[in-house]
């Protein structure tokens, strides 16, 4: 498994995930970079993502939606704040109304990302820092449950990949 | 990480609530370590005894801590279930996340130059 480290700080609603994949990072890059790879990893599982619009630049915007297993379908927004390809980005996402404005009461979810070169590939830090934790609390009430389940079947299927092949 | 007792949303709300909160934190660390009184605990903040009362008067509406009285000391102990129930919720953040990149090894697993034929 390509995760090597969570971490969860509850005082700053914080979670921190380290992952090294065997790739160049402009390869890694690319799977944010290009709207039709990102949108094959950002859904949770049984929430597949479509982005409609896609521009990771500094000033640029992201909007997506997602549909879930019932046919409920829930967008999403991003603002981009910084950008420096291929090693870094910053951005924050909301959740929004199908025209892809921000649901403010909710607030913006902080999202940092940090590519490095290693011997094997690369390693990628993701951060993402929520508002408060109600919102942190809320996300997770945003019918996640059954992605959760799907996620850890996912995860199973993997890891028995692994064993395989190794 | 399966969440097999289902808090209600109120009771999530009590829980994120009084977690967020460092003193009560520290009051939690302790009380799990071993049971202790509210004027035991007291001694070791900076803040009035009433002021720690309430803090643990939080605990408890989340049901993290327990009261009991013993001869004239209310005495504070944990509630592991409610602490283990606390720790899942933020458990599916993670599975959430261990799931996405996954999916990012498999995809840059796949051989470009194949996809786009």
């Amino acid at each position: 498994m390509p995760v090597l480290d969570v971490e969860k700080d509850l005082d700053r609603t914080t979670m921190t995930v380290v992952a090294e994949f065997a790739a160049p990072v402009e390869r890694v890059w690319a799977l944010y970079a290009d709207p039709r790879q990102l949108e094959r990893h950002w859904g949770p599982p049984g929430w597949p993502a479509t982005f409609l619009e896609h521009d990771l630049v500094p000033g640029g915007a992201s909007h997506y939606v997602m549909s879930g297993p019932d046919g409920e379908r829930s967008h999403g927004v991003w603002r981009v704040l910084a950008v420096d390809e291929p090693r870094s980005f910053v951005l924050e996402d909301a959740f929004a109304d199908e025209r892809g404005v921000a649901d403010e009461q909710m607030g913006w979810t902080r999202m940092a990302a940090t590519f490095t070169a290693t011997a094997d590939g690369t390693r990628l830090v993701f951060v993402t820092t929520f508002r408060s934790v109600e919102q942190l609390q809320q996300m997770l009430d945003m019918g996640m449950e059954e992605g959760v389940k799907l996620a850890m079947a996912q995860i199973d299927g993997l890891l028995a990949e692994d064993g395989a092949a190794v | 990480m399966v969440v097999d007792v289902e808090p209600s949303q109120a009771e999530i709300d009590r829980i994120f609530h009084a977690l967020a909160d460092a003193t009560r934190r520290d009051i939690l660390a302790r009380v799990i370590e071993r049971e202790q009184s509210v004027s035991a605990l007291a001694r070791s903040y900076a803040m009035s005894l009433p002021a720690v009362q309430k803090h643990v008067g939080v605990l408890e509406a989340a049901g993290l801590v327990g009261k009991r009285r013993s001869g004239r000391e209310q005495r504070v102990h944990a509630e592991p279930e409610r602490i283990r129930i606390a720790r899942e919720l933020l458990d599916r953040f993670e599975v959430l996340w261990r799931a996405r990149i996954a999916t990012m090894a498999r995809l840059l697993a796949e051989d470009p130059t194949a996809r786009r034929e």
